[in-house]
């Protein structure tokens, strides 16, 4: 800010309200305990041993859509749970994101069929795709740090 | 096929004139629906197939005398024999008697014919929709029911497709 | 889009107990989101304060319809359908769906084929049993065990990219053989799991099997017969838990099961701990059949040279012109089948897992059944879980380890 240029090392760090709001949600975005299919257990896999998501503040799953800040919607989205899944979107507190994991959820990916939902993007607003079929976990979390890019560029002014 | 499952196959063609037929190993029977119950009983309690492996059927649309085959396959664990049973219907208001009776294991496996192929089992204890959603019109494994395509999107259509797409709404 | 609906009891009313139209039992809905569901599985429990009094599951939330895809592809092309069904168990769903497809049109498979297959379906179910393991002691809550569990299966599915690019839906296995034959490297990295995992199992026991916390939630819970077993159809650790030594690779061998010498683990209690130990003593079972395979795998090729059914390797393209018609062809319109129906089965890792086949002719498979083992065991859970406590009911559905895509198709 120039301001620790002119006072000197005082202690004290300046900066603006949103930069310090989005580095805070960033780095405690706790995503929603949610798989649906094979995606599921690629995103256990990055959250073991060898992968390691917790390195990025995000090893705290919640099995509860009222605790949690990001969706990630790991695998293909059936038309019997297209409701359930808009209703636990609708439980999310503000703000909230949603990742798209694998192809499936993405665009339907090799299931182009009567029963599943062609892109989960027709449910629920996406925020990042992520592809793969299943993405590998440095997929995922290279789709989870792109979502970091993403809300630390928020503006004040869309937060109303 | 087996000496036993021989001897079986002749004695089901005696009792309920069965007409039987071998492919690459697999003994096939085919049944009348009349007799459907009996010879399942006949099945499990003479012939030792304890175990209800598959239900299952296939829909020959256009043709309507039969439409539909169901298949059931059973295995002895005695005779290490697999079986299977194939049950002509017509596409007319299919329906056939439950063996839910007979094997339980078949309750579920009934369920799933009915709800994806519509033929209805007379006489069974829960015969509601299993997993396609409960309001869901029609059933989709039949061949006169569409695949539900998607175009996919190139450069010279993407614009067109993206408009008809119903995105969702925060 | 369509809204939840909500279920009344009018409509359940012939599977709830009468006391609850009274009210005096409570209905409770688990699921479809559920930490402990094991994927998108939903149960209604009817409760009697703590007490299970009746479980009725429901399934769907996650019907693909493959099925039916599958009925709109060449037989080559839908294979890659069947490793998304149940994705614990990619490699067997290729497996099953090849056998069916080589019997219907009589393709025979050359014997290092048959051994890499052994290989592979054996690893794949050891890694199947490390997650179920890792998963149903975490709803156990001993978490540690998922931690060691997915380091070792990360060593498995490093060996699933090495041969095939993919960690998990390797679609490796094709109708005449395997995709194409493995790298060298692949057998020091099968070699070096086959060393390791004995002491890793031995790990797991020493954290669980005399460990009081586990065997009190475990010793007695989730009961089942074997004359129930039968009855529902239910196979593999679950029917093995409850003392019968029922396994297809013993009583129907295929892939050349027969040559190897392993044994069928059995539990007589049939209940959760049962099942645990079953599956332990599999998985040591599945390194005991990948150690002799490993020894035994010939030199030779790896594909059936049947050119009307099996594309022909990349080098002959360029010299023989018999093989680009024939690589034009099986890639534009697929090979025939007859008119004829054949059902093979395997043993997965949770049960009976069987293909039902129809040809009618042509390129396409006119039905394509899938017998799942999930299918089957999860009609069980009434049976399993009527009078326990609903902490209890996480356990079960961990037990019979359900793999929500296996049963939903």
């Amino acid at each position: 800010m120039g301001l620790e240029e002119k006072t000197g090392n005082m202690g004290v760090v300046t900066t603006t309200l949103e930069t310090v709001v989005n580095w805070s949600r960033t780095n405690s975005m706790w995503p929603l305990l949610f798989g649906l299919a094979c995606c599921a257990i690629e995103m256990m896999g990055a959250q073991a041993s060898n992968y390691d998501l917790s390195r990025f503040g995000m090893e705290l799953n919640r099995a509860s859509p009222r605790q949690s800040d990001l969706m990630i919607v790991a695998g293909r989205v059936s038309r019997k749970m297209a409701p359930v899944l808009r209703q636990l979107y609708d439980q999310m507190p503000d703000p909230k994101w949603v990742l798209a994991m694998g192809d499936c959820a993405s665009c339907g990916g090799v299931f182009n069929n009567y029963a599943i939902v062609q892109g989960v993007d027709e449910v629920v607003p996406v925020d990042v795709y992520v592809s793969g079929c299943p993405p590998r976990p440095e997929g995922l979390i290279h789709g989870i740090l792109t979502l970091h890019e993403k809300v630390k560029k928020e503006k004040i002014t869309h937060w109303a | 096929m087996s000496e036993t499952l021989e001897q079986i196959v002749k004695d089901m063609k005696e009792r309920f004139a069965v007409e039987s037929s071998v492919y690459a190993g697999d003994t096939t029977l085919l049944l009348s629906p009349e007799y459907l119950q009996a010879a399942f009983q006949t099945l499990r309690d003479e012939y030792h197939f304890n175990m209800i492996v598959d239900v299952t059927a296939v829909d020959y649309w256009p043709q309507q005398e039969p439409r539909f085959h169901v298949v059931y396959h059973i295995y002895s664990m005695l005779n290490n024999d697999i079986l299977r049973v194939r049950v002509p219907l017509n596409g007319n208001g299919p329906h056939l008697p439950t063996i839910e009776k007979i094997y339980p294991g078949a309750n579920w496996k009934e369920r799933e014919v009915w709800d994806l192929f519509g033929i209805t089992f007379d006489g069974h204890s829960d015969l509601r929709r299993i997993v396609m959603p409960y309001d869901w019109q029609g059933h989709p494994l039949r061949k006169d029911y569409p695949l539900g395509y998607e175009e996919v999107q190139f450069t010279f259509n993407a614009a067109e497709i993206d408009k008809r797409k119903p995105y969702a709404k925060d | 889009m369509t809204n939840i609906r909500e279920v009344t009891v009018d409509e359940l009313r012939h599977l709830v107990s009468d006391r609850a139209m009274t009210g005096e039992t409570m209905l409770l809905n688990m699921g479809p989101q559920h930490p402990s569901t094991h994927g998108v599985l939903r149960l209604l429990l009817e409760l009697d304060g703590e007490i299970v009094v009746n479980c009725i599951p429901d399934i769907g939330f996650l019907h693909t319809g493959v099925e039916k895809n599958m009925e709109a592809k060449t037989y080559q092309k839908a294979e890659v359908m069947t490793d998304r069904l149940d994705y614990m168990n990619s490699v067997g769903n290729n497996l099953v769906y090849c056998l069916a497809v080589e019997k219907l049109v009589g393709l025979d498979v050359p014997v290092r084929a048959q051994v890499l297959r052994v290989i592979l379906t054996e690893l794949q179910r050891i890694s199947s049993h490390l997650l179920w393991l890792g998963t149903s002691c975490l709803d156990l809550a001993a978490m540690s065990v998922f931690l060691y569990a997915m380091r070792e299966r990360e060593m498995i599915l490093g060996v699933m990219e090495m041969i095939s690019g993919q960690r998990m839906m390797t679609t490796y296995i094709r109708p005449g053989g395997v995709w194409r034959d493995v790298p060298s490297e692949f057998v020091p990295a099968v070699q070096e799991i086959v060393n390791v995992m004995p002491g890793r199992i031995a790990e797991y026991e020493s954290m669980l099997t005399k460990n009081m916390l586990f065997t009190e939630r475990t010793q007695g819970i989730g009961v089942i017969s074997a004359e129930d077993c039968a009855r529902y159809g239910l196979s593999g650790p679950v029917i093995r838990g409850a003392g019968v030594a029922f396994d297809l690779r013993k009583a129907r061998p295929y892939s050349g099961y027969e040559q190897y010498d392993f044994e069928v683990p059995t539990y007589d209690t049939g209940d959760i701990f049962g099942r645990y130990m079953v599956r332990m003593e599999e998985m040591r079972q599945s390194v005991r059949i990948v150690r002799q395979a490993l020894s035994r795998l010939p030199a030779g090729p790896v594909l059936s040279d049947n050119r009307k059914f099996v594309p022909p390797p990349r080098s002959e393209i360029g010299v023989s012109m018999e093989a680009l018609i024939h690589h034009f062809k099986l890639w534009t319109e697929g090979f025939n089948a007859p008119r004829e129906s054949v059902f093979a089965t395997t043993e997965s890792p949770r049960g009976i897992l069987g293909v039902f086949l129809e040809g009618d002719g042509g390129p396409k498979p006119y039905r394509v059944h899938y017998v799942t083992p999930s299918f089957v065991n999860l009609q069980s859970m009434p049976l399993l879980t009527r009078q326990h406590f609903v902490a209890d009911v996480v356990g079960i559905i961990g037990s019979i380890d359900i793999v929500l895509g296996d049963a939903d198709r």
